[in-house]
């Protein structure tokens, strides 16, 4: 019954996976890694259904909450990043290697 | 009679009897932390504490008189010294006396000596420093009631002899020299070390009178080893063989410390050892006595052959040290039959060694420190006075009858004839080869003609340094007598080291004796026909293969050379092939290994965000396919 939330939930993971891995924009790149905590989102809440307990819509809000911080602090970075160098292209931004 | 017992005593003199050793330490401690502020007087403060430490030894010796004969062995108790293992005292009887004296008594003469000596030297305080340094060192030799507090004097007159041997450190040969005395001593002290480690495993004690007093009984094997050990530190500090190759090159050294230490006191330490320890680990005839005696016969004679080449004075007179040193090493591997003449031929020959070598001093001092013998001739007529003293330690030492050599030498042959006649007669044919090289020494630089350089303007030495000659020449004539006729030092020295049963007779006209006066006669004789009569060549000629033999010390440093510097530097030069290849590469090549791993690992941080992801997500992906395998097993 819950097999066609679990299947989008995977399909939305794969997207946002594949998204993190081949764009270059930082505000794309974003987004995917957002599907790719929605699509756990879903993933936990259908579990919870299933199982008939909270547990997993609990995990679900810590989840949202985590993402909501994290885009604040995220989203600060690209555009202190986009002000100095006037790019937004995720491979600009290699300094830091050996 | 075996020796008294020790009993402990700290009344009058004997009570402050430290003060024997604290007088010249506290000379030199000042000396040495004053420094240039001291300069004016230091030399007078040398000869102070030196003078005032034989005040103290005689006024100890007189209160020492005052007991008993058997009540002469007195510990005067100063402090704890290792808690647990010993305390420090100070032992007083006859033995220690006699070199308090002799160490005091000379050691003053030749301090006052030494003033006129060093008078041009620049560092004469520090000489003087040094020399105070010395007795200090050798009283607590001859004074500790412990092995631990004989070895500490033992290290310090070790340390004191290198000082003075290096005293002109400018010259590489003196600095040379020093180092070589040290190292070959090294080897002696170790084995002294050693011995008295097994001492204290073996009796639980480390001091005379625990030893002693010890319930122990140790295997006759464990006695041996002690026995074997001490005759090694013995060997080295007294410069007998095997380690005999120091004491020539020490004469580097200014004159009076070749007198003083290399003469007349440090390098009998080692008799001062046998003697000492002889009723504990030098039991008459025991595997230990006879190295003794060996070792003694085999020194007299190669230090005898040794003489007779040399034409560096001091040389010769040191190749004479050694071999009289060896017969007071055989008269102590005898037992309690030799012990008294083995120390009454010590303290003559301490006398007429130091006379003679002071002497040899004077005439240096008038040669412009001219040493070759070849170089002097015919000195008689300008340096009276040192011609005389000299030729009175020369009759001394070469046995002429009625001087000192003659009663304490007479008596060691004597004694080692009663016990076996083969080292009897080997040591009356030392004799007759010292009859040999001292007169050629006397002839070389007295008599015969002038050979001198032409800079040279030799001149009667100042009185400073004449009236120790003249003290010291007077003890050679008539200590040697006084010692022995009566057997009167055997009976004072019997409370310390015990004595035959039967007191020795003296004989003046025995087979022995009068084959040595014959051989020595012989010997003098020859001298005179090659050295006296005949003209000496300025040049030494090259001489036969025997000549080079006895000129190149026996070969010793050669033996040495080979047997042990050449493989120890095989040995060091192994090692820091193996310290640099073997250590050093399996460290630096497992540094360099992970270092250059390290530099190929690290490109792998590309700094493009994208790749990281990307190894994050293989890598989610091999947990996740990892966990299904082992899920489903």
């Amino acid at each position: 019954m819950t097999t066609h939330y679990l299947v989008l939930s995977a399909l939305l993971f794969v997207i946002g996976g594949v998204g993190v891995l081949v764009r270059r924009n930082a505000i794309v790149v974003f987004m995917c890694v957002e599907l790719m905590l929605n699509a756990c989102n879903l993933a936990f809440v259908t579990f919870a259904r299933q199982n008939g307990n909270l547990d997993g819509q609990i995990i679900a809000f810590f989840v949202m909450i985590v993402a909501a911080a994290e885009v604040v602090i995220g989203l600060a970075i690209i555009v202190t990043i986009f002000r100095t160098r006037r790019s937004a292209s995720v491979d600009d931004v290699n300094l830091l290697k050996y | 009679m075996e020796p008294a017992k020790i009993i402990e005593h700290s009344g009058g003199v004997i009570g402050v009897s430290w003060l024997l050793i604290a007088l010249p330490l506290l000379g030199a401690a000042v000396l040495l932390l004053g420094g240039r502020r001291t300069d004016r007087f230091g030399h007078l403060l040398g000869v102070a504490t030196a003078v005032a430490s034989f005040v103290v030894g005689v006024l100890v010796f007189v209160q020492l008189l005052g007991f008993d004969p058997a009540e002469r062995r007195l510990a005067v108790p100063l402090y704890d010294f290792i808690p647990g293992l010993t305390k420090m005292g100070l032992l007083i009887d006859p033995l220690s006396i006699s070199f308090v004296l002799l160490i005091t008594g000379v050691g003053s003469l030749i301090h006052i000596y030494s003033i006129g000596y060093m008078a041009h030297d620049p560092n004469r305080r520090r000489f003087f420093a040094y020399l105070n340094l010395f007795v200090a060192a050798m009283l607590l030799l001859v004074l500790a009631d412990n092995y631990v507090g004989l070895y500490v004097g033992w290290e310090g007159v070790g340390l004191a002899s290198y000082l003075l041997i290096g005293f002109w450190q400018h010259k590489p040969a003196a600095a040379t020299a020093a180092k070589k005395a040290f190292i070959v001593n090294r080897v002696g002290d170790f084995g002294l070390a050693i011995g008295i480690f097994t001492i204290f495993t073996a009796f639980n004690s480390v001091s005379f009178a625990g030893v002693m007093a010890s319930e122990a009984h140790p295997s006759q094997g464990t006695l041996t080893a002690i026995g074997l050990l001490l005759l090694l530190g013995a060997c080295g500090k007294s410069a007998q063989l095997p380690l005999q190759s120091w004491l020539l090159d020490a004469m580097e050294g200014p004159t009076p410390v070749s007198a003083l230490i290399h003469a007349a006191t440090m390098v009998t330490a080692g008799v001062y050892l046998v003697t000492r320890s002889g009723a504990m680990f030098f039991p008459e005839g025991s595997t230990a006595a006879i190295a003794v005696t060996i070792v003694g016969v085999a020194t007299l004679l190669a230090g005898a052959i040794i003489g007779t080449a040399k034409d560096d004075i001091k040389k010769a007179l040191a190749g004479s040290t050694m071999s009289q040193i060896g017969y007071m090493m055989l008269a102590a591997g005898i037992g309690p039959a030799g012990y008294a003449f083995a120390i009454a031929h010590l303290i003559t020959h301490g006398f007429f060694k130091a006379d003679m070598f002071l002497g040899a001093g004077s005439v240096m001092h008038a040669m412009n420190d001219e040493v070759n013998m070849r170089k002097y001739g015919g000195l008689r007529k300008v340096m009276p006075i040192t011609f005389a003293t000299f030729l009175v330690g020369y009759l001394a030492i070469i046995g002429f009858p009625l001087l000192s050599g003659y009663f304490t030498k007479d008596g060691i042959i004597e004694s080692v004839m009663e016990h076996s006649a083969t080292l009897g007669w080997l040591a009356v044919l030392g004799a007759g080869i010292t009859g040999f090289y001292m007169s050629r020494l006397v002839f070389m630089t007295f008599f015969g003609q002038k050979r001198w350089e032409a800079d040279a303007h030799p001149h009667e030495s100042p009185a400073v340094m004449t009236w120790p000659l003249i003290i010291l020449s007077v003890g050679s004539i008539f200590l040697g007598a006084f010692l022995i006729l009566g057997n009167r030092f055997m009976t004072f020295l019997a409370p310390a080291v015990g004595r035959p049963e039967e007191l020795p007779s003296f004989h003046p006209f025995s087979v022995a004796g009068l084959a040595t006066l014959a051989l020595v006669a012989a010997g003098a004789a020859f001298a005179w026909v090659k050295y006296g009569k005949a003209e000496v060549p300025v040049v030494a000629p090259r001489g036969s293969f025997l000549t080079t033999f006895a000129r190149r010390d026996l070969y010793g440093d050669a033996l040495n050379e080979a047997l042990f510097m050449r493989p120890g530097q095989w040995l060091t030069r192994l090692a820091v092939f193996f310290d640099n290849r073997g250590i050093d590469g399996l460290v630096n090549g497992l540094a360099a290994g992970i270092g250059g791993t390290s530099g190929r690992l690290r490109r792998v941080q590309t700094g493009f965000v994208r790749s990281y992801a990307l190894s994050i997500f293989v890598g989610a992906a091999i947990l996740v396919g990892a966990w299904f395998v082992v899920g489903n097993l």
